[in-house]
């Protein structure tokens, strides 16, 4: 296990990440242009959704059927461990468990190709068809946890309530209209039509900038998650220790759920990784829409600050050796 | 000098609000339901008593510009005081301003939307 985490260590992600973090803890400026941070994620999706649509032509709905169930299966299950695990230990508000449940029943991109570059350097690459069960993830989690929240809502508003229904609505269209999902799934769709030579055609842009645009994207994270290392103090031990071992948690049901649908265990560690992994680029407006009395400090400094960077750093080395354990 | 003079203006309130950048979909929309027929939304940044990071999702305030009736803005800041004052961050004050061709900011009747 060390020696996994030593090579996780010093490879190219974790040390982008670190370099923001530094960057922000010697209180410098720097930071990159918001327009570059927004561009870079567009092609990283885009690529993303690309290339597993390239290989998802290559593939059988018979191979996909089970872990897309299992997928689907994951984004029920970890949005409802989430809010049980807040309300009733955490003693959280019922805002607030459902606002930080949405975040760790969705899943995080960046967090999801981290894991294909980790166990692609271990040598065991993931199949081909996981950025579709990437888009399957995105977004149920965040639409159980705010159903859960909105129910909860009106039942405190009583028989005066304000018509949040039709927001539930405006906010399934907001989620899966969002930047990500138009991205993936237009991307997946795309690289289906157009397979094997159309990736060729644009495989010079698409894939060998990849892993370059990705270290400058982690160096950005690292600068936002160093921003928020100060509010780790606000937020309490129990949200810090639930920022880490929750995602143990889901990432091991992950790993378990992959490996009997017959993920590979480059597969099942990738998937591992997806349930571990907490949103913070389409939930919080969904939540700060929808839940507005839930504090965003709780649900970004958790998601932010705390899992990403245990998942990237520690937890994908973490649920590789769990996929192996198993194999 | 003599044209400025003669130039005939109407009295209309400019409401402005700030407000955090989820909101602004939901804000311009019920804005045009309460009777204005245009707006204009500018990013910003700035800090007021809930703090800098209050809002926390990160991206900028917006600060919604609207040029309307009297009616048209009391009921505007009526119905932001009753949805959004307690919940979100957001602040609305209206000033007094003196347009030409007043009838373009108030020609859309609400109901027509």
């Amino acid at each position: 296990m060390f020696e996994t985490l030593q090579a996780n260590l010093l490879s190219p992600i974790p040390l982008a990440f670190a370099l923001g973090v530094l960057t922000r803890l010697m209180k410098s400026e720097f930071s990159l242009p918001k327009d570059l941070y927004t561009s870079l994620s567009i092609y990283l999706l885009f690529a993303l959704g690309l290339k597993g649509g390239v290989e998802l032509s290559h593939s059988t709905f018979a191979a996909i059927a089970k872990p897309a169930g299992a997928t689907l299966f994951l984004g029920v299950l970890t949005p409802l461990i989430a809010f049980g695990v807040l309300r009733w230990l955490g003693r959280f508000s019922s805002a607030d468990s459902a606002g930080i449940a949405a975040h760790y029943g969705s899943v995080s991109a960046v967090t999801f190709i981290a894991a294909q570059q980790f166990v692609q350097r271990v040598g065991a690459p993931a199949e081909g068809f996981m950025p579709t069960l990437l888009t399957l993830l995105e977004s149920p989690g965040i639409h159980i946890a705010l159903g859960i929240g909105a129910v909860q809502r009106a039942r405190t508003l009583g028989a005066s309530g304000d018509g949040s229904g039709s927001s539930v609505w405006h906010v399934l269209h907001e989620v899966l209209t969002g930047r990500t999902m138009i991205l993936l799934v237009g991307g997946l769709i795309v690289g289906f039509l157009m397979g094997e030579p159309g990736w060729k055609a644009v495989n010079p842009f698409f894939d060998s900038g990849f892993k370059g645009a990705l270290m400058l994207f982690l160096l950005e994270m690292g600068i936002v998650a160093g921003s928020r290392l100060g509010d780790l103090t606000k937020v309490g031990p129990f949200l810090l220790g639930f920022g880490i071992l929750l995602p143990i948690v889901h990432g091991a049901i992950g790993v378990t759920l992959g490996h009997w649908a017959g993920l590979s265990v480059g597969g099942a560690t990738v998937l591992g990784t997806m349930a571990a992994s907490a949103s913070y680029i389409a939930a919080p407006p969904a939540v700060r829409l929808t839940l507005p009395e839930a504090n965003p400090t709780f649900s970004l400094t958790a998601s932010l600050a705390i899992t990403f960077p245990f998942n990237i750093l520690v937890g994908i080395p973490l649920y590789y050796r769990m996929a192996q354990a198993m194999a | 000098m003599t044209e400025r003079q003669t130039m005939h203006t109407h009295p209309l309130k400019l409401v402005t609000v700030i407000a955090e950048p989820v909101l602004e979909g939901r804000l311009t929309s019920e804005l045009r339901q309460l009777g204005a027929t245009g707006w204009t939304v500018v990013e910003g940044r700035g800090e007021g008593s809930r703090g800098i990071h209050a809002a926390e999702i990160p991206g900028v305030n917006i600060r919604v510009e609207t040029i309307v009736a009297a009616d048209v803005a009391e009921r505007i800041v009526q119905h932001l005081a009753t949805h959004y004052f307690a919940e979100y961050e957001v602040i609305a004050y209206m000033s007094d301003v003196a347009v030409v061709r007043g009838d373009k900011y108030t020609t859309r009747s609400p109901e027509k939307r």
